[in-house]
């Protein structure tokens, strides 16, 4: 049982909310790599399955108008971040009903209304954009926060770095949210990385670093609570490692063969979504009936979702030259 | 047995060849790049057996770095090495680009010839797998316009293979564009010679001949200048088509030959069209054959946009085989 057991665990509200969050994404992935095997679908696809605890631990401590960045594997941030279901799933069907009519795809989800605002594909650029998002609340005096999301391998160029040090410098109100599933594309971490926890790297810049348990909601939900308040009072960044795994290996269609079998299997028997679920009950946080509602309710929400996007029409040809500049621009 | 059999294979085996075959000639030649060893070989497995049989020494896989990447590669060239990195997707280089345009490209002009770096930067380029804005455009314009890089864009797996190893032994920083689709693709297979075969930089290959008009192009839009080609065959229109193969060096010469033959050009490429290189080889025709044109230089190139996602604007924003068509009958009006 990966969960933790504390005193000062999250009230049950919390907790089932955070169930919530993992259930939504782990269904959603779920459809989509179904579509896709069966080709209904055609589109590139980084299944972020095995990192749902993590959206939801940080997740529930923002507020609408925080701000989050993530990066191409950002489905689970964007569901957490409330991106809503139609328009996410007629982004990555490239239909004209997308959260950005379909010009952007899925490696660039963005949904302001949700705080949403960036999705790159470009490894490690969120960061410094983060920053940018951070020094916007601190000029304007407002307490919101920003969290960054980004993988293992993304700590190892050189946007981490620079970025990592203004924040800690500018006393940012940024949190550093590095999901570590142990593997950048094909690499291991420990073939390309010079230290065994990421959070090391912290104390280099002069902010605090934490490395957790990523698949332990409870665990994830503290260590994402202090860095949120600390950034919130004005106090500065954090860097958060969150250990995980990506069961599904880099994108859909990976062959998977420089991952050892035995790890993937030992990661996919512990599945973080249901462990969650069965510790909820056990210790009576939810009933069963409460969880199955909530899963039926899900399932239709992504049943409603696909039928809208694959109902809804392609952007129409004008929309290639528009939003290139205010205005179409010679 | 010495045979003649034509060997039919695609642009992934030849540059994964003409990689071999230079590691095998020089010691001083080693790969640098994110995932190009084993087990997975590259991303696109164009560098799959290497480092198994070099090393990993020689086949090194890197952490995602592209900066450092450059940079090691510009320092190694230096001293003696013959790098060849790989920047996985083109777009990248823009993590990079103060390596490639202030190190790589200027170093042997600012030591007064002192230092030189004589490496390879291979890229995967191109639009069409709906892969978005990041992760698919063709920028070898960007090279093109910095003085000491040298650039190339082959069209075909026979090319690819040529053009890399001459690319490796020069003694300049080339940029080595590889069409992303063309990798595995059956359609674009072609006979490849066995061994060494290399091409010389800066020698154009005149793909077909013909007396009426003259398309220019490289990479990828090579294959859809002769599909223009064909069509227009049936509707009389003769179409000659040279295919660059480099960019820099250009081989001005068999441009200029034959667009005063045909006294009409049109160039082709994916890359955006504003300032892309049709702009150069235009400008370039329009000053050495003005007087004796019968129309102004034509411009195929992609929209001046971003890459969208959705398939049907990607495919409105990468220049077809109908559009290299209109562009020739409008000259002929
Ligand atoms: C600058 C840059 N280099 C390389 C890539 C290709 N690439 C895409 S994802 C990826 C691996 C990133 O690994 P990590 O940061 O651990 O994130 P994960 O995919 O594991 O979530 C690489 C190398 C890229 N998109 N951008
Ligand atoms: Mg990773």
């Amino acid at each position: 049982m990966a969960t933790t057991n504390r005193p000062d665990s999250p009230d049950r509200e919390t907790l089932v909310q955070m169930y919530e969050i993992q259930s939504k994404i782990k269904t959603t992935d779920e459809r989509f790599r179904s579509m896709l095997t069966s080709g209904q679908i055609q589109l590139i696809y980084y299944s972020p399955r095995g990192q749902e605890c993590i959206s939801a631990g940080y997740a529930v401590h923002l507020r609408p108008d925080d701000y989050v960045v993530t990066i191409y594997r950002g489905l689970h941030d964007h569901l957490a971040k409330g991106v809503p279901m139609r328009e996410l799933w007629a982004e990555f069907l490239g239909r004209s009903t997308g959260t950005c009519k379909g010009k952007g795809g899925p490696m660039h989800i963005t949904h302001p209304d949700s705080g949403l605002v960036v999705t790159t594909g470009i490894v490690g650029s969120g960061i410094p954009i983060a920053n940018g998002f951070g020094l916007a609340a601190q000029l304007s005096g407002t307490d919101q926060v920003t969290v960054v999301n980004f993988g293992d391998g993304a700590s190892n160029i050189g946007a981490f770095h620079e970025g990592m040090n203004m924040a800690a410098v500018w006393k940012l109100p940024v949190v550093f949210v590095c999901q570590n599933n142990l593997y950048g594309e094909h690499t291991p971490m420990s073939m390309s990385t010079g230290v065994e926890y990421i959070s090391e790297r912290a104390a280099a810049y002069g902010m605090p670093g934490v490395t957790v348990n990523g698949n332990d909601p409870v665990a994830m939900w503290h260590a994402a609570g202090e860095a949120i308040a600390r950034a919130r009072a004005g106090e500065g960044p954090t860097l958060i490692e969150a250990r995980t795994y990506r069961f599904y290996g880099h994108l859909m269609g990976d062959a998977m063969e420089y991952m050892p079998k035995e790890e993937r299997k030992a990661a996919m028997a512990a599945d973080p979504v249901p462990a969650f679920r069965a510790w909820l009950l056990e210790n009576g946080h939810a009933t069963e009936a409460q969880l199955a509602e909530i899963e039926d309710k899900i399932v239709a929400m992504v049943d409603d979702a696909v039928e809208f996007a694959m109902n809804s029409p392609e952007p129409s040809l004008d929309e290639l030259y528009t939003d290139v500049y205010e205005e179409i621009t010679k | 047995m010495t045979t003649t059999e034509p060997r039919i294979i695609p642009m992934g085996l030849a540059l994964n060849e003409a990689m071999d075959i230079a590691m095998g000639l020089d010691e001083k030649v080693f790969l640098l790049g994110e995932d190009i060893a084993e087990p997975s070989g590259g991303v696109y497995k164009i560098t799959k057996g290497l480092s198994t049989k070099y090393g990993t020494h020689r086949v090194r896989k890197t952490p995602i770095s592209e900066a450092a990447i450059i940079g090691a590669a510009v320092g190694a060239a230096i001293a003696g090495y013959k790098p060849v990195a790989e920047i996985m997707i083109m777009d990248f280089i823009a993590v990079c680009l103060d390596q490639i345009t202030n190190h790589a490209a200027k170093i042997r002009y600012m030591s007064g010839g002192q230092t030189t770096v004589p490496m390879v930067i291979r890229t995967s380029a191109g639009a069409g797998r709906q892969f978005g804005a990041q992760h698919s455009e063709m920028l070898e314009a960007w090279a093109v316009h910095t003085p000491g890089l040298k650039v190339v864009v082959p069209s075909n797996p026979a090319d690819a293979k040529g053009l890399l190893i001459s690319s490796i032994f020069d003694p300049d920083p080339v940029l080595f564009v590889e069409p992303m689709l063309m990798y595995w693709d059956p359609q674009y297979a072609c006979d490849v010679p066995v061994g060494d075969n290399r091409i010389p930089l800066g020698k154009a290959n005149i793909v077909r001949e013909g007396k009426d008009v003259t398309v220019i192009s490289y990479g990828k839009q090579v294959h859809d200048a002769v599909k223009a080609a064909d069509i227009l065959a049936g509707e009389g229109v003769s179409v000659e088509v040279i295919d660059l193969r480099t960019l820099v060096p250009l081989d001005e010469a068999t441009v200029l030959a034959s667009v005063s033959k045909t006294k009409r050009a049109v160039v082709v490429h994916e890359a955006v069209t504003r300032c892309g290189f049709g702009a150069e080889l235009s400008s370039r025709i329009h000053e050495e054959l003005f007087g004796t044109l019968a129309a102004p230089v034509a411009r195929v190139g992609g929209q001046n946009t971003p890459v969208p996602y959705a398939k049907n604007l990607e495919t409105a924003f990468v220049p077809q085989v109908a559009d290299i068509v209109a562009a020739i009958k409008s000259l002929n009006k």
